[in-house]
């Protein structure tokens, strides 16, 4: 049988109860957490985000340890993906020859190919090793005496969790940021070049020209950095607490729950971790929308070509849980 | 009309193993890192003897196995620390059954120190507590006279997750330090002064291997498995002890002639010369009424077997067996779940 | 100061800066060389025929290998995309066909938010609406959460693939008497297939590495898991927890384990790859 041309409306019927299902789930999610997490928040309101204390002994609760690991670790690894992951942008958009471009922009992507379970394996048999010396060789200088040198060599730590996020954040930093670059009209930069300005100087108004983009890489970064688990569980050392030391076993919100949640006692703790995974959506959430906004503003800017091909890269767009 | 490929619903099938041939009853089960060596041992062992069963034990811990089986997510639950009043009031019909006894040794790698060191009570709770912090401490010295112990920060490892060997390790510690008990306390998970944490019984042992300077507490089996040396500690008598069968069994001799009802019982610094201190019973949570009786009987065959055939197995992974008294109430107390 | 001299600082800047951008790149592949070597080296040596065919031993116990986890990560992945190829496929085509509704946009930001919430939160999500209801870890839960994360990926691609699809071929099928629906069906997708593979497999080799959302929903079996309401073994978990163990022969599978998954995830990235170069081809062609 054969029917009419044009639209039967069965198209939008079908299509849009799935749209409306993946609308819901987002929703679902957070009221699952909220409904999770309730006790805790009854319980504790918002000392709950000034708690110093994390005791099931005594049924005290404060996330702040987890919020100080989070954010510490996280812009400890910005702290070295921003400029590696833009130097290799420019290095490989600017410096190289052009045949070499390519193939180095995807080495450097493959270590978002790597999952975290093995970014954790290696960085408990090898980084954490190696941080661990340099540890001990700083704490038998006077910097020991610095609060950010601080404590026992315990190699597992801040230090490590840091460094293992920063391998992890680079290639986001790095490929977003060399689609900035790219973007950035060619006589831009061949004007600066007859204005008599050096190889760096060019990059550098490039750069200029592209901050917010940028800028909305290293956000994505840090949108990634922030949710990651596995890898920073299994070397950041577990400890919650307040501690400006490098060389301290700390604690991150996404790690404490990989630990606890399976095996919270009573309903109080689990619900006060699942208020840690409530915040860690509302943040990521957040940091998302922030970078997007950014990206989303220098995509509109002048000459910038965004239409093309969007082909599928290696690397899909952060996630912020890159737990794997 | 062209035949459907079954090609494709077989690889399906495949992928998905659906063996539904081969009728297998599965049960699973989670909790204890403690006692995980045995329990895989047996579970592994019953496999072989009844091939159409398969018990799926998962050390997560022994805070894990208490709230799993509290949520009914396993069939069963696994626990060195007992359940507290509180919990039991949340899982109410939940049964105790000992299964083995073990001990909780101290462990440390010191690069360096060959000699086995002594410790006490007070002095391992002053290290947890962060109140001795490198290892030529005279405290631990005056213990050792004649060990040259090295300036090496000591590195604290403790237990991430939920856990009976903490329990254990913490009930003891409150036992002979009041400076723990009012600052720490005993509970399966704790909030620690000191100290990097790790995963598991498994995750301890393998911190401490990897950390020169670490101190841990892992159950013996790991200690001897992983060749990672261990202290003895003085006992509630005075002695020195290196955890072993012996100590563990002496140490559940007095708890083993005046078994509570229950069986929630706390052995750590028993009297007795020949006591280990940190010893105690680990014990599978089951509940008195079985959701499904197929299953139930499944698992109370199992502990039948376990308290008769399955002690054998533990001389070779150096857990305790059981008291005869015990098992002998065990079995009665196993009648009662259905 | 002569400008000869400022132009010489200037070039040595350049020079510098140049430098410290080359090491950058050092910075990143040394690292990545070190992962890659390791994995290979231990992961290599560490390989055997047991590994692939054999159930894990008891704890302490040496040998064994670790065929019920790569069974159990391929049942879950199968699992998750059964479930999430045809709901993004679904919403992805909404959101292309019907640009500027207002649940358009919606599903786009409900993609984008789905696609950024860490993936141990999803675990939560799936243990309290799979896990807790079922009463038992499961396949289905892992694979609830792994389709969780898949969704947004294949929805996004299919968005624009789809909107890839020239407009004249719409126009010739409707043109032809068919209905928008049929036209969508047997024109656009088909037509926008290869690319929409290709997000697959992208989104495949994403799953395919994750650990945290399986740790509470389809946690793990020590022995063949025949059901998928069972608790079923991953590559992944079982990395993880051989990682972390004291035990020599357990590390020891943990890299051949890791060495078995990067592999995988490079071969279907790979994969994926040549999609899109075929695409590219004939994009420009």
């Amino acid at each position: 049988m054969r029917r009419r041309g044009g639209d039967d409306g069965g198209l939008e019927l079908g299509t849009s109860a799935v749209a409306v299902l993946v609308v819901a789930l987002v929703a679902a999610i957070g009221l699952e957490l909220l409904h999770g997490s309730r006790l805790s928040i009854a319980k504790f309101g918002w000392s709950f985000w000034t708690g110093r204390d994390w005791d099931p002994v005594s049924g005290e609760f404060g996330a702040l340890p987890f919020i100080w690991g989070t954010f510490y670790s996280s812009l400890l690894a910005l702290l070295v993906a921003a400029p590696v992951g833009v130097g290799i942008a420019v290095f490989t958009t600017d410096v190289v020859p052009p045949r070499f471009r390519r193939p180095l922009a995807f080495l450097a992507e493959l270590l978002a190919a790597v999952p975290s379970i093995v970014y954790g394996l290696w960085g408990i048999f090898v980084l954490v090793p190696v941080v661990r010396g340099l540890e001990t060789v700083v704490s038998r200088t006077p910097l020991r005496k610095l609060p950010l040198f601080s404590g026992p060599p315990y190699g597992l730590g801040m230090l490590s969790a840091g460094l293992i996020l920063a391998l992890m954040v680079i290639p986001y930093v790095s490929s977003v940021s060399r689609e900035v670059l790219q973007a950035v009209p060619v006589a831009q930069r061949e004007a600066a070049y007859a204005l008599g300005a050096t190889r760096w100087e060019a990059i550098r108004a490039a750069l200029h020209y592209g901050r917010t983009g940028i800028l909305g890489a290293v956000f994505l970064g840090f949108g990634r950095a922030f949710g990651e688990t596995m890898a920073v569980t299994m070397v950041i050392g577990n400890n919650p607490q307040l501690s400006a030391s490098l060389f301290a076993p700390q604690y991150s919100m996404a790690a404490v729950i990989a630990n606890e949640f399976s095996e919270a006692t009573g309903d109080l703790y689990l619900h006060a971790l699942t208020e840690i995974g409530l915040v860690l959506f509302v943040i990521t959430l957040l940091v998302n929308a922030a970078s997007r906004l950014l990206i989303w503003s220098v995509q509109r800017g002048p000459g910038r070509v965004s239409d093309g091909v969007p082909a599928p890269e290696t690397i899909p767009p952060a996630r912020a849980g890159e737990a794997a | 009309m062209k035949q459907p490929s079954i090609l494709g619903p077989a690889a399906l099938a495949l992928l998905l193993g659906t063996f539904a041939a081969s009728a297998q009853t599965q049960l699973n089960g989670a909790g204890a890192t403690f006692p995980a060596p045995i329990y895989t041992k047996w579970f592994s062992e019953y496999h072989k003897l009844h091939p159409g069963i398969q018990i799926n034990y998962q050390a997560i811990g022994s805070g894990g196995g208490i709230r799993q089986i509290t949520e009914r997510t396993v069939d069963f639950g696994a626990s060195d620390g007992p359940m507290t009043a509180e919990e039991i009031a949340k899982a109410p019909g939940i049964l105790h059954f000992p299964t083995v006894l073990g001990a909780v040794v101290p462990v440390y790698n010191i690069p360096g120190v060959t000699a086995e060191l002594k410790f006490t009570g007070p002095v391992l709770a002053d290290i947890y507590l962060g109140k001795i912090a490198t290892w030529n401490d005279a405290a631990i010295q005056a213990l050792n006279p004649g060990v040259r112990l090295p300036d090496t920060p000591i590195a604290v490892v403790h237990r991430a997750d939920g856990s009976g060997t903490t329990y254990i390790w913490a009930d003891y510690l409150s036992k002979v330090s009041p400076e723990w008990k009012s600052k720490v306390g005993v509970a399966t998970s704790l909030r620690w002064p000191v100290g990097v944490g790790g995963k598991g019984n498994d995750g301890v042992a393998g911190q401490v291997r990897q950390q020169p300077g670490a101190i841990g507490y892992v159950e013996l089996i790991y200690a001897l498995q992983n060749k990672i040396d261990f202290g003895s500690v003085r006992n509630e008598a005075g002695v020195y002890l290196k955890a072993s069968l012996a100590g563990v069994t002496a140490a559940a001799a007095g708890a083993a002639r005046a078994m509570p009802k229950d069986f929630r019982v706390s052995i750590t610094n028993a009297p007795g010369k020949e006591s280990y201190p940190i010893s105690s019973f680990t014990w599978l949570l089951v509940y008195e009424k079985q959701q499904d009786p197929a299953k139930g009987k499944v698992l109370t065959d199992f502990v039948r077997w376990m308290l008769k055939d399955g002690q054998k197995y533990c001389a070779d992974l150096a857990y305790a067996p059981l008291p005869a008294q015990v098992v002998a109430l065990e079995e009665a107390a196993l009648a009662k779940v259905k | 100061m002569t400008p000869g001299w400022h132009l010489r600082r200037r070039k040595l800047v350049s020079a510098a800066m140049t430098g410290a951008c080359a090491l950058a790149v050092l910075v990143a592949l040394v690292p990545l060389a070190s992962i890659l070597v390791f994995i290979v080296a231990r992961g290599l040596s560490s390989l055997d025929w047991d590994f692939f065919t054999k159930l894990p031993k008891p704890t302490g116990e040496a040998g064994g290998g670790m065929a019920n986890a790569i069974a159990g990560s391929a049942k879950l992945i199968l699992l998750a995309s059964l479930v999430a190829v045809p709901v993004g496929v679904l919403a992805g085509l909404y959101v292309a066909e019907y640009r500027g509704r207002r649940l358009a946009s919606a599903v786009r930001f409900a993609a984008d938010v789905l696609n950024g919430i860490p993936s141990i939160v999803v675990g939560i999500f799936a243990y309290g609406t799979v896990v807790l209801p079922m009463h038992r870890f499961s396949a289905i839960a892992g694979a609830v959460a792994l389709a969780i994360m898949m969704v947004p990926l294949v929805a996004r691609t299919t968005e624009e693939m789809v909107l890839l699809v020239p407009e004249m071929l719409r126009e010739g099928g409707m043109a032809l008497g068919a209905t928008r629906t049929q036209v969508a069906f047997s024109l656009v997708l088909p037509a926008a297939l290869p690319g929409i593979l290709t997000g697959v497999l992208v989104a495949v080799a994403r799953i395919a590495g994750e650990t945290a959302p399986l740790l509470f929903t389809s946690f793990n079996n020590q022995f063949w898991s025949s059901r998928i309401d069972q608790p079923t073994a991953s590559l992944t978990v079982q990395i993880y927890s051989y990682a972390i163990s004291p035990y020599d022969d357990l590390h020891r599978q943990a890299w051949a384990g890791a060495l078995v998954l990067v592999v995988l995830i490079l071969a279907v990235s790979l994969l994926a790859r040549l999609f899109t170069r075929r695409l590219e081809r004939m994009a420009g062609r």
